[in-house]
């Protein structure tokens, strides 16, 4: 039960302290939630830093995503936290600045391979000290099966139009899953669905930056509309989907059962390892609009523990991490994450080439819940997960969803109180 | 004060007081560490607000308190969370220990084979990690994979499954008749050492008197266990209202659809420790830890006040 779980957590942290005190001696220690990537790390990213740096051990201690945010607090608390911090983007991250547990790291060289924008998950917000190094962005958009979409003589959708007739067409054919989305998990409904369709609503960076400043309400149409958007898909979900996991929408698409999947690029290298022929294309935009939108979200940092032994080995590996031939390691180690440094990157997969080429056609922007609106309570983030779940369930009309979230911003951020 | 220790084992009274506290201390030190301080701990922090613009912690009283009852912004989840609660509660109540009972009593019915082999299959689940449990449900419910909607339309139920685990009306039920499915062992075994402990004579007295196995069990039997039955009934209350690791485990910590498993103990885990975007706020999180443990508190005083001192015991 619940003592049962802190005392877990306890013995936990005893056991790190344990594991730490063993790894100081002139070893670097990689705190992340990536436990997916830990392969990559150990084979592909540490060993090249080594060739380099042979002095320097590093060692990459990764802890599962759910539990990352709570359990390095406490590490941090307790003073047994690993070197490098991978930083998860905006305010999580900050406030571990803000507790002296973030070293600044604005005399790293380079840093000048990194734009303002990159730089903006992991600034101050008077903008003038960075802490952690950005490391790499995801973008949404969906992936479908090349495969099926022959078999039923498909194209990709350019509008919101021709996607619901590709999907109309999917249904009516009855062989396969027409979109693969789950609602159980409740995030891919808020991260798959509404942060991915709707920039092309909002009109990506200034409609973000509206609600920062309190010049729109999520009540007004560009938000009202996207939830009507996401409300149209769930008859071209698959049987059950309100009690579908996020592995069990992975698993219908990775076995080829499902058409289109509402994809986070960081799926890209999953559905790689189950051989699916895959191709991707942006979210579509609604009739009428010019310009596209596409989420292209900073969503992975790394920076140093302010109290490590070892500043100085760690302020070299971060450094080779803002190099150029870290990014190129990256960015084909892990397709799917895009490097966010200046350097000229080439990618080897098709498919995250083709998400990373909608950059230059669209304009990007980064979830809306991510910057500043999540401070309070109610929290915008855990709203949004709950109501867009609700809007693709049916339990919800557009309308009532973006009322609730515009009630709660209204609770306690005063731009939104006017 | 003349010692009768010394006087048979020959032992010094200094001696004595040193073997005291040697075997006292390992129990009073890991009980004092582990669950009085933390206990006192959560207490205190209940009572602090921390202030991010002064990055300090001001004593508030029972503000945080107050915040937690009349603000509607953590009142509405709060109370949402302790009426789940009750639900989880009421289900295991009414589902968990009838069966567990009954399991009892069956597994003591003097003519019964296989015994110790029912016995062990009943409480295996018990033994297993949530998180096996809440994967494994959460496969056989499975609207795409699951055996739950074959196993209906075999018999031409088919129309009667749904996504339960995925639906506000359903989610909380289904969780809670899976942790019913899990524990089911503990009141059985209690409730059987205790009918093991019923004199045979008894028995045999009854089944003189003309009362068949049922009748026996009734009348004789069920009076005797009524003790243990009020044990099971507290233990019951005490886990269900410190319960978070099932629902966490298959719903995380949103507890949803609208939170509609959300009970106190996910409340509490998402509030101290925050989710996703949220942070953490150890003020908030401990103020409805000291709820949590005032509620269990106030359950656990009423039965040791109100049933169990009207509870008669009987001696062989």
């Amino acid at each position: 039960m619940l003592k049962t779980g802190l005392k877990t957590m306890l013995l936990a942290a005893v056991a790190m302290t344990a594991i730490a005190g063993a790894a100081s001696a002139g070893k670097l220690t990689i705190e992340s939630w990536r436990n997916d990537d830990a392969t990559i790390w150990k084979e592909k990213i540490i060993p090249a830093f080594m060739a380099k740096y042979p002095d320097i051990q590093v060692e990459f201690n990764p802890t599962a995503p759910k539990e990352y945010n709570a359990a390095l607090n406490a590490r941090l608390e307790g003073g047994t936290a690993g070197d490098i911090i991978t930083c998860r983007p905006f305010d999580a991250s900050l406030e571990l600045f803000n507790k002296g547990h973030l070293a600044p790291l604005n005399d790293l060289p380079s840093m000048a391979n990194f734009s303002d924008v990159a730089k903006s998950a992991w600034t101050t917000d008077d903008g003038k000290t960075t802490f952690c190094v950005p490391m790499g962005s995801v973008i949404h958009g969906f992936i479908y099966n090349k495969d099926i979409f022959k078999e039923l003589g498909l194209s990709e959708p350019k509008t919101e139009e021709e996607f619901l007739a590709t999907l109309d067409k999917i249904k009516a054919n009855g062989k396969y899953v027409p979109l693969v989305l789950g609602t159980n998990d409740q995030w891919e409904a808020a991260t798959m669905g509404f942060q991915n369709i709707g920039p092309n609503y909002w009109k990506g960076e200034a409609g973000r930056k509206a609600l920062i400043d309190g010049t729109a309400k999520f009540t007004d149409a560009p938000y009202v509309d996207t939830f009507k958007a996401l409300a149209k898909w769930a008859p071209y979900m698959g049987d059950g989907y309100k009690a579908q996991t996020y592995p069990d929408s992975q698993n219908l698409f990775g076995l080829g059962k499902g058409a289109i999947y509402a994809a986070g690029s960081w799926d890209i290298s999953t559905f790689r390892g189950q051989n699916v022929p895959m191709g991707a294309f942006k979210a579509p935009p609604p009739a009428g609009a010019k310009d596209c939108y596409i989420s292209d979200h900073t969503d992975i940092g790394i920076g140093m523990n302010a109290k490590t032994p070892n500043a100085a080995d760690a302020k070299v590996f971060l450094d080779w991490i803002g190099s150029e031939e870290f990014a190129n390691i990256f960015a084909n180690a892990l397709p799917g994450f895009f490097p966010l440094s200046s350097a000229k990157v080439t990618i080897s997969d098709d498919v995250a080439q083709s998400f990373v080429s909608w950059r230059g056609q669209c304009k990007s922007t980064i979830r809306n819940s991510y910057q500043i609106l999540s401070r309070g309570t109610p929290n915008l983030e855990n709203e949004l997960w709950n109501v867009s779940a609700q809007v693709l369930n049916g339990t919800m009309t557009p309308d009532a969803a973006a009322a609730q979230l515009e009630d709660g911003l209204k609770k306690w951020y005063k731009p939104h109180q006017k | 004060m003349s010692s009768p220790h010394s006087a048979i084992v020959g032992m010094g009274r200094a001696t004595y007081l040193r073997l005291l506290v040697f075997f006292l201390a390992p129990a009073a030190i890991v009980y004092t560490v582990f669950s009085i301080y933390p206990l006192l701990a959560t207490i205190f922090n209940s009572l602090y607000l921390y202030h991010s613009e002064t990055k300090s912690y001001d004593y508030v009283g029972l503000g945080n308190f107050t915040t937690l009852l009349t603000d509607t912004t953590w009142s509405v989840p709060f109370w949402n969370a302790f009426r789940n609660n009750l639900v989880f509660f009421a289900i295991h109540m009414s589902v968990q220990n009838p069966i567990g009972l009954a399991l009892a009593a069956m597994l003591s019915l003097p003519r019964l084979r296989l015994r110790a082999t029912y016995r062990t299959l009943i409480f295996m689940p018990t033994m297993l990690s949530v998180v096996i449990i809440g994967f494994v449900w959460q496969l056989i419910l499975s609207p795409l994979w699951g055996i739950a909607k074959l196993f209906l339309q075999t018999f031409g139920l088919g129309f009667l499954f749904a996504p339960w685990l995925g639906q506000e009306g359903s989610a909380l039920i289904t969780i809670s008749l899976i942790s019913v499915w899990q524990f089911v062992g503990i009141p059985m075994i209690l409730i059987y050492t205790a009918l093991l402990a019923i004199p045979e004579e008894l028995i045999d007295a009854a089944t003189v008197d003309g009362l068949n196995q049922f009748q026996a069990f009734v009348w004789v039997k069920l009076p005797l266990i009524l003790p243990t039955i009020g044990l099971v009934s507290i233990l019951t209350f005490v886990n269900n209202f410190n319960a978070f690791d099932l629902i966490y485990a298959m719903k995380g910590a949103l507890a949803g659809p609208n939170f509609s498993a959300d009970i106190m103990g996910t409340l509490f885990y998402r509030t101290f420790f925050g989710n996703q975007l949220q942070l953490g706020n150890a003020s908030m999180g401990s103020t409805i830890a000291t709820m949590m443990f005032i509620i269990i508190l106030i359950g656990v005083m009423t039965y040791l006040f109100v049933i169990q001192r009207r509870m008669q015991r009987y001696s062989f």
